[in-house]
């Protein structure tokens, strides 16, 4: 798929998915070297007996400083790649699998059992997922978070977004193919619900996933970081994440203390711009009316 | 029925399942993890306390008895009170909701004058240097956490620059003078406007605009890239070219002809935003203290009381249905399509 993406695209819409691809490289090298790349561990306050100190300027040991608590800011940074990528794992597989199967069997089967699964969808799809994901994270872990209760929270709760998402996108092609000549074949020729559903729909129902998946990807750090902001995530000796990260650096921001806010941040805004970059291409080869063909 | 009030009739009836299944959700959701007065208080009271509270607030009885009140009470609007500080749930709306209001309704006039002509000159633009330039800005908008773009705004024109100040809805003194009228309706700007004091005006709206702006960049990005396919759809669409065969000048072509339809999924846009905007706007009042709906919420978080929680969570749940419904009907009145 990424060589017919490359081959589609032509100028600006090249560069962007190179750029994209590049991001998310860097994003996922960083998660798997970073013990290697990082100078500290994740909660690690002194190097030989000798505190890091609080709130250290750039420079020395500390590239990007210390934060207020005394972590390394660049190894905090690093390492939290890690949780990131955990996270996009977790919310992509768990909404791919529900919603995939939801859609195909709205889709499949129809009648009263697809409208009320599309109802719900629609109730769904309206509620805001910060708020869905913060009484998610009160009943996995009552808002005190180990590292599988912060990531479940995130991952579950955006996996209620996004269920309603795939589920709409596979129904919609499902109820299209289900029409097709070869379905009506297979059937002629005394093939089982299952095999028709899985074989002939699915594989042929998943074209426009691709774009879905990154948007899920995105909200699944956004999410995991908005909850980190507002205190419901991850503690710091469980693992570093961007988001809680951003939370302890606010009295700093209005201290005029830069280097604990500004490179978590950029850590987000990189990952989500490089996923982003990559679905929006894909966006634009799916939709004929956007599409550039090298001349 | 004729078609247009049959749909509004079916969608506004269709609010009351979806706030019910909602409201419901959410409270079997909190009670997963025990009850409200232990949750919040359970590690500073004695057992013998602990009994008395929980028999006072009712939370001994069974959980049907519990839900069928919660119900009720959602249906008077009485939505009970905190576990932790004893306030009415209602008072708390009453004072904290108009903040959220004002907040959320700067973010969208800053979302639609920045969106749409920039949505707009992309798709004038289309694929050459101002397209990509804009559309990498679009992505840009999403890609960064509102509360991010927050503290960067405050790191650079409220500490390094001093233009703005750092956080809060007014200056301390306008907020008390405000608060002294006889009649307030809690909009500070409105509330200002009508003391006649051009300096508080000033104030209120000096403290609004980078809240304003860190929250509206968020939804302008999803403007601009509505816009910029819809545009591009119609300005290739057979009328256009239609009308540009009958020598149409391309400046009305693009003004007129190809914007108006292009403009009609924006309203339907607009009511997913709010969904968005709302936790979007507890994010950006935490930031910036804008003593909202938001930034309760948050603090009844840190204090672990849930029922604060359930409660205000089951508020925004219902707006989001009633705009929904609300941009429903517009759409449907505006495009015909729309309607059953």
């Amino acid at each position: 798929m990424a060589i017919r993406i490359l081959r589609d695209s032509a100028g600006a819409q090249r560069a962007m998915v190179l750029a994209g691809a590049a991001l998310v490289g860097v994003f996922v090298l960083a998660a798997l070297l970073a013990p290697v790349l990082a100078p500290h561990g994740y909660a690690q306050l002194q190097d030989g007996g000798a505190l890091f100190g609080s709130q250290q300027r750039p420079g020395g040991g500390h590239p990007l400083g210390t934060t207020v608590t005394g972590y390394d800011v660049l190894s905090r940074t690093l390492w939290g790649t890690r949780t990131a990528l955990l996270v996009i794992l977790l919310a992509v597989t768990l909404s791919l699998a529900g919603g995939v199967l939801l859609g195909l069997v709205a889709g499949y089967v129809g009648g009263r059992l697809d409208r009320v699964l599309v109802g719900v969808a629609d109730a769904m799809y309206a509620f805001p997922s910060l708020l869905l994901a913060i009484l998610v994270a009160i009943v996995v872990s009552q808002g005190r978070s180990s590292l599988t209760g912060g990531l479940a929270a995130a991952a579950v709760s955006v996996t209620a977004v996004f269920v309603p998402q795939y589920l709409r996108v596979v129904r919609a092609e499902v109820v299209r193919v289900k029409a097709e000549a070869f379905v009506d074949a297979a059937r002629v020729i005394g093939a089982g619900h299952g095999r028709i559903m899985f074989r002939h729909v699915l594989r042929n129902s998943v074209r426009s996933l691709p774009v879905v998946v990154t948007v899920n990807a995105s909200e699944a750090i956004l999410t995991l970081a908005g909850l980190g902001f507002l205190g419901f995530g991850i503690e710091p000796n469980s693992a570093a994440e961007w988001g809680y990260d951003l939370n302890k650096a606010v009295p700093d921001v209005t201290a005029g203390i830069w280097w604990t806010a500004v490179p978590p941040g950029i850590a987000i805004v990189l990952t989500v711009l490089g996923i982003t970059l990559i679905g929006e291409s894909l966006n634009d080869l799916t939709d004929p009316r956007l599409r550039r063909r090298a001349a | 029925m004729p078609g247009l009030a049959r749909y509004l009739t079916v969608r506004f009836l269709l609010i009351f399942p979806t706030v019910f299944a909602l409201v419901t959700a959410v409270f079997f959701l909190m009670r997963l993890t025990g009850d409200p007065v232990t949750n919040a208080l359970g590690d500073r009271l004695t057992p013998e306390q602990l009994r008395q509270r929980l028999h006072q607030a009712g939370y001994d009885r069974p959980l049907l008895v519990q839900y069928l009140e919660f119900l009720k009470g959602v249906a008077t609007g009485d939505l009970g009170r905190t576990a932790t500080d004893n306030r009415s749930i209602a008072d708390l709306l009453g004072s904290y909701g108009t903040a959220t209001l004002e907040l959320a309704v700067y973010a969208l006039v800053i979302a639609l004058i920045v969106g749409l002509p920039l949505g707009r000159l992309a798709a004038y633009y289309r694929d050459r240097a101002p397209d990509v330039v804009l559309r990498l800005f679009a992505i840009l908008a999403y890609a960064t956490p509102v509360f991010f773009v927050g503290l960067l705004l405050k790191l650079v024109f409220s500490v390094w620059l001093d233009w703005f100040p750092v956080a809060g809805r007014a200056s301390t003194g306008v907020q008390l003078q405000l608060a002294h009228r006889s009649s307030v309706t809690g909009i500070f700007l409105l509330d200002a406007l009508r003391s006649g004091d051009g300096a508080a005006v000033l104030d209120v709206l000096h403290h609004a605009v980078l809240p304003s702006v860190a929250l509206g960049l968020l939804v302008a990005g999803i403007f601009l890239r509505l816009v910029r396919t819809n545009l591009i759809g119609t300005l290739s669409a057979g009328y256009v070219t239609a009308a540009r065969s009958r020598g149409v000048p391309e400046r009305r072509l693009r003004d007129r002809h190809a914007t108006r339809p292009a403009l009609v999924p924006v309203i339907t846009l607009l009511g997913l935003q709010v969904a968005g905007l709302l936790g979007g706007a507890v994010l950006t009042e935490t930031t910036f203290e804008w003593k909202g709906l938001g930034f309760e919420l948050a603090h009844y978080l840190t204090a672990r009381d849930f029922v604060a929680v359930q409660a205000l969570v089951a508020v925004f749940a219902v707006v989001v249905a009633v705009t929904n419904f609300l941009v429903d009907a517009v759409a449907a009145l505006v495009d015909p399509r729309v309607r059953y």
